[in-house]
């Protein structure tokens, strides 16, 4: 994959199975969310295929539920949570829903279903703008969620969010992974507030990629061999790995976030 | 224009305000050039209300100004070849909204940030045009007046048919491609990925803002376009978070603005671009004061 003139990374072989949860890492700057974005066909590769859920990349998207990376919504935003939902499910249909149909009435019985999954029906009524990060993410999970896709594909949605609302939103869509048997695919730059309900993990560095279990990949030597710079992972007494050493990103990567106000 | 001018003029000499509203609007009902004023006012407000819901939500009030700016120039273009005026401030709208379009290229994602220099400099362009028309066109100052700020009462019945045709066009567009449209303009990264076209949908949206600033130019005159084009809106957008609620809330300001504004002048012989406006004020201020309370 290349962006402009800079080669992101090269013989990246993805295989996930159905019903798992799966976090792509790596640092900054690495192609992430390049990577997510190849698998939805928004962005063509430079050379290879990519089959997601058995058609070309770009293909199956309505089987996909997509939250992008960080939005947050301006605080004046007069929209409800739930018309947020709403559009997850039916926001790229054209013409307007006619308010009394038997598939209105269905429609907005999944958008609160959806709602009540994710633990956000006391505040989805409420303007999103007004509520808080946290709130917010579920709201945009719920979002994603609402056309029961078997292909959920998150990037970064613990970024910005305080320590519990990051591991009570892993814990959440760990919840979704299991009971739905929904295909996670997240990408994290940071492997702790989610390792605990890890199956397998994708890391992206410095070109190159490797794919496995946690306890595979996460060690000195793999991680040593992708940066081919000493790195050290270490377990903290409770039980978290962290990583030590990891290079920084190469400074001529700033249009990674085009688009995306700060 | 100067022959319903002076109509105006006498019948504001015979008409006097009572609370005998229906006696009112009989009296008002008597002369064509109020039909059609309250005619053409109701088209607008409920068009101008609908899209204006859009232009708020999207943040994109700037751009609409401009539009409605370049409402000025089309007329004073318009008059000074000897064409229809109406003509004039279509063909003026939509060419800068067109120009918006092109020129901007929002980069992906959420934000029309790189839009306003864009929309900043043909507001500049286009109404020093619409002085240099003026100017050239010697001695037409009342029409530079109603240019700006609007001439109710000398609407015909063939503007009221073309306002009607270009505002069912608008709505019909907007009914095709409104669900998508507020998924592009609150949620645009998702909307992208779902294939909603969120660039080709800014264009249109363009589009249709310039023509509802072209509609509401010949009511309101283009500098107070925003009478009917954001203030509706914005209350609506401030009383309610619902989408349907708000557009109904927002025509339903819209056009009590309208009536209310005509019949004052119709009483008072000040200028219908005021009065409309004030009504319009009065409402944003009052939503104001009751949120600020609560």
């Amino acid at each position: 994959m290349r962006v402009g003139d800079r080669l992101l990374w090269h013989d990246v072989n993805v295989d996930v199975p159905a019903g798992q949860f799966v976090a792509i890492l790596g640092p900054n700057g690495v192609g992430k969310s390049t990577l997510i974005k190849a698998a939805l066909g928004v962005i063509p590769l430079a050379d290879g295929e990519a089959y997601v859920l058995g058609e070309p990349a770009g293909v199956a998207n309505r089987d996909i539920g997509y939250l992008p990376q960080r939005r947050s919504f301006d605080s004046s935003l007069r929209v409800r949570g739930i018309d947020v939902v709403r559009l997850g499910l039916d926001g790229d249909r054209f013409g307007l829903p006619w308010p009394w149909s038997a598939k209105n009435r269905e429609a907005g019985r999944r958008v609160r279903d959806v709602i009540e999954r994710v633990d956000a029906s006391s505040y989805a009524m409420r303007p999103i703008g007004e509520l808080s990060g946290g709130e917010q993410q579920r709201l945009l999970i719920a979002q994603a969620l609402v056309r029961d896709p078997r292909l959920l594909i998150l990037d970064e949605p613990l970024d910005s969010l305080d320590l519990p609302n990051q591991s009570a939103i892993a814990e959440l869509i760990r919840r979704v992974c299991v009971d739905s048997g929904v295909t996670v695919l997240m990408v994290a730059h940071d492997v702790n507030p989610i390792l605990p309900y890890l199956d397998q993990v994708i890391y992206l560095a410095d070109g190159g990629a490797v794919c496995g279990t946690p306890a595979e990949v996460i060690t000195s030597p793999t991680l040593s061999a992708l940066y081919k710079t000493p790195i050290e992972v270490l377990r903290t007494s409770d039980g978290r790995l962290v990583v030590v050493g990891q290079p920084e990103a190469p400074a001529h990567h700033a249009d990674r976030h085009t688009g995306q106000p700060h | 224009m100067t022959l319903v001018a002076s109509v105006v003029a006498v019948s504001n000499g015979n008409a006097s305000w009572s609370w005998n509203l229906p006696g009112n609007v009989r009296d008002m009902f008597g002369y064509p050039f109020m039909v059609n004023a309250f005619r053409a006012g109701t088209i607008v407000a409920i068009l101008g209300a609908i899209v204006g819901w859009y232009m708020v939500l999207r943040k994109q009030t700037f751009a609409g100004h401009t539009l409605s700016v370049a409402a000025f120039p089309g007329a004073a273009a318009a008059t000074l070849i000897g064409i229809s005026a109406t003509v004039g401030y279509f063909a003026f709208c939509l060419a800068a909204a067109l120009v918006i379009a092109i020129a901007s290229r929002p980069s992906r994602g959420r934000g029309f940030s790189a839009e306003s220099a864009v929309v900043g400099t043909v507001q500049a362009f286009v109404l020093a045009s619409g002085y240099l028309f003026a100017t050239l066109y010697n001695g037409l100052l009342s029409g530079l007046n109603n240019q700006l700020f609007g001439f109710t009462f000398g609407i015909t019945d063939d503007q009221v048919v073309t306002l009607a045709a270009v505002a069912v066009i608008v709505l019909a567009v907007l009914a095709v491609i409104g669900r998508r449209l507020f998924f592009a303009s609150i949620d645009s990264d998702v909307a992208d990925a779902r294939g909603v076209g969120v660039r080709l949908l800014g264009v249109v949206f363009l589009l249709v803002l310039g023509a509802a600033a072209a509609e509401a130019s010949q009511i309101t005159g283009a500098l107070l376009v925003f009478a009917l084009l954001v203030m509706p809106a914005a209350v609506a957008q401030r009383v309610t978070a619902r989408p349907v609620a708000g557009i109904m809330l927002a025509v339903l300001i819209g056009v009590v603005a309208t009536w209310a504004g005509l019949t004052m002048a119709y009483y008072t012989s000040y200028p219908s671009g005021f009065c409309i406006t004030t009504f319009a004020f009065v409402a944003f201020i009052a939503v104001h004061r009751v949120r600020a309370r609560a």
